[in-house]
């Protein structure tokens, strides 16, 4: 079972390593205006992520995978 | 509030950094180097837990992409636990965790602690800087207490960009400590909760409470570390996949949980203080999208996450941010979450059958999903300021994992249903 889980993992990360190796993707540097966006940011609400995984830890069996899963609360 | 009255806290913040950076304060140039973030939370559970949360964050720009990250969090929870115990269709009575006390739930009705209150404040800082030409490093540390509750964490990144900042690859890694000091000590595991009106005297209850408890305190230690791969898709299309792993070692039981231990009829004869396992490691794949389409912005994840203690769940989070005008925004907000149930994860105990190596009641490691749907208002102020509101519905979905409920308990809701409503102002400055 937890085999499994390593090896699609594996492979999952295998595919998307050659997809970031692929040339064809990204852009130029003078095409960066719509990423360059504060909407386009990974964390474009840092604190509602912050608040969200905040009770989504203490409510939820789960916690971590945007950022670090650990420690911090008591949460109860 | 005052806008006079943030941009005064906003100067004294700025100036204050640079008291303790040893640097000379210029107010007037050193707040356009300063962006504030800061939101208050307001959480509320239908007859349970009430919570209100506030963050002030700062980020200093220290030329050179060098950063100072500042982060302060307040947070305050009153209100009704679940304890784990099944409800019964008679008033059962319950020993508060201290040992001091009791209550009475009614008949039908799920046990919740209704004394439940905290307050925490943290504190955290990092500093981030380019190391050499594509590559990144920050570190930082937390500290964050609570009445019962003490985490020091310090934490670590490197990044590394490729194929002109197409692709960044990272590792970040993160280590806590965690000590616990519940009020009462902490019970030895399955230790039964004690009824004062079962004993004679005070001091014959106490020397019995007290046998029943192990230590004063207990520690846990995490060990977190994140791999990550950014990747442009193109103009429109970013794309994040994090491995992660935590390995937690030490204290994990809650020390407020209960398990009840039942006869064949489904009535419960005790109430024992629940026992998890000492050990947690945990991975998760998390798949982040952030799409432009037509003028919106799609910020689309997907989480899977496995333990050893057979936990896996699934989790996906959408937010589509709408331009309503120049300045304004609207941004509808929908998360699913689903979760099978820990190993050890029973809703009761039959007194017939030998004690498990670990066993816990709480709904929040047995099997469940949960929605949220909300929506968030923002709006663009002058000088890049910005406000916005936060509205959302959260609902907990307990479900049975198959056990078959005998008796009295046949006419008990075991798997009761939890709404939330969460309300958020914050504003950016």
């Amino acid at each position: 079972m937890q085999l499994t889980k390593v090896m699609k993992a594996g492979v999952i990360a295998l595919v998307l390593s050659q997809l970031a190796a692929c040339s064809s993707l990204g852009v130029k540097p003078w095409q960066r205006d719509t990423l360059a966006k504060e909407e386009m940011a990974l964390n474009s609400a840092p604190l509602d992520n912050r608040l969200d995984d905040h009770i989504y830890f203490s409510k939820e069996g789960s916690s971590g995978g945007r950022s670090f899963a650990g420690g911090g609360c008591g949460c109860n | 509030m005052q806008l006079k009255q943030l941009a005064n806290i906003s100067a004294a913040l700025a100036a204050a950094s640079c008291a303790v950076l040893g640097q000379p304060a210029e107010a007037g140039t050193l707040l356009d180097d300063w962006q504030f973030n800061s939101a208050i939370l307001l959480y509320n559970e239908t007859d349970r837990v009430s919570a209100g949360e506030g963050i002030l964050t700062a980020r200093g720009d220290f030329g050179d992409d060098k950063y100072l990250n500042l982060g302060l969090v307040v947070d305050a929870l009153t209100g009704a636990s679940a304890t784990g115990a099944v409800g019964q269709p008679y008033v059962q009575s319950f020993t508060r965790p201290s040992g001091r006390g009791s209550y009475d739930v009614a008949p039908g009705v799920t046990p919740l602690d209704d004394t439940f209150h905290d307050t925490r404040v943290q504190l955290d800082a990092s500093w981030e800087q380019p190391l050499a030409p594509d590559w990144r490093v920050s570190g930082g540390g937390h500290l964050s207490k609570e009445y019962d509750y003490l985490s020091m964490g310090l934490n670590g990144s490197l990044a590394r960009d490729f194929n002109q900042k197409n692709t960044t690859v990272s590792l970040a890694l993160g280590y806590s400590h965690d000590t616990i000091s519940p009020e009462g000590g902490i019970a030895a595991a399955f230790a039964p909760m004690l009824l004062r009106s079962n004993f004679a005297d005070d001091n014959s209850y106490q020397a019995a409470f007290d046998a029943t408890r192990d230590r004063a305190d207990d520690t846990k230690d995490t060990l977190d570390v994140l791999l990550g791969l950014t990747q442009v898709i193109n103009r429109d299309w970013l794309m994040q996949f994090n491995y992660s792993f935590s390995l937690a070692d030490g204290y994990m039981t809650d020390p407020f949980k209960l398990v009840s231990v039942i006869n064949a009829n489904g009535e419960v004869q005790q109430n024992l203080f629940e026992n998890r396992p000492d050990q947690r490691t945990k991975h998760s794949l998390y798949w982040q999208n952030k799409l432009h389409l037509r003028g919106s912005y799609l910020d689309a994840s997907y989480r899977y996450m496995w333990d050893d203690w057979e936990l896996t769940s699934h989790t996906a989070d959408l937010k589509w941010r709408l331009p309503m005008s120049d300045s304004w925004y609207v941004e509808p907000q929908f998360r699913y979450y689903q979760q099978s149930a820990a190993e050890f994860y029973q809703p009761f105990m039959f007194e017939t059958e030998p004690l498990p190596q670990f066993a816990s009641a709480d709904y929040r490691i047995g099997k469940m999903n949960t929605y949220t749907l909300g929506a968030k208002f923002g709006t663009k102020l002058a000088q890049g300021n910005e406000l916005s509101f936060r509205i959302a519905l959260y609902q907990q979905n307990p479900q049975n994992d198959g056990f078959t409920a005998p008796g009295v308990l046949a006419d008990i809701d075991l798997y009761e249903k939890v709404t939330a409503v969460m309300a958020q102002i914050s504003y950016s400055f």
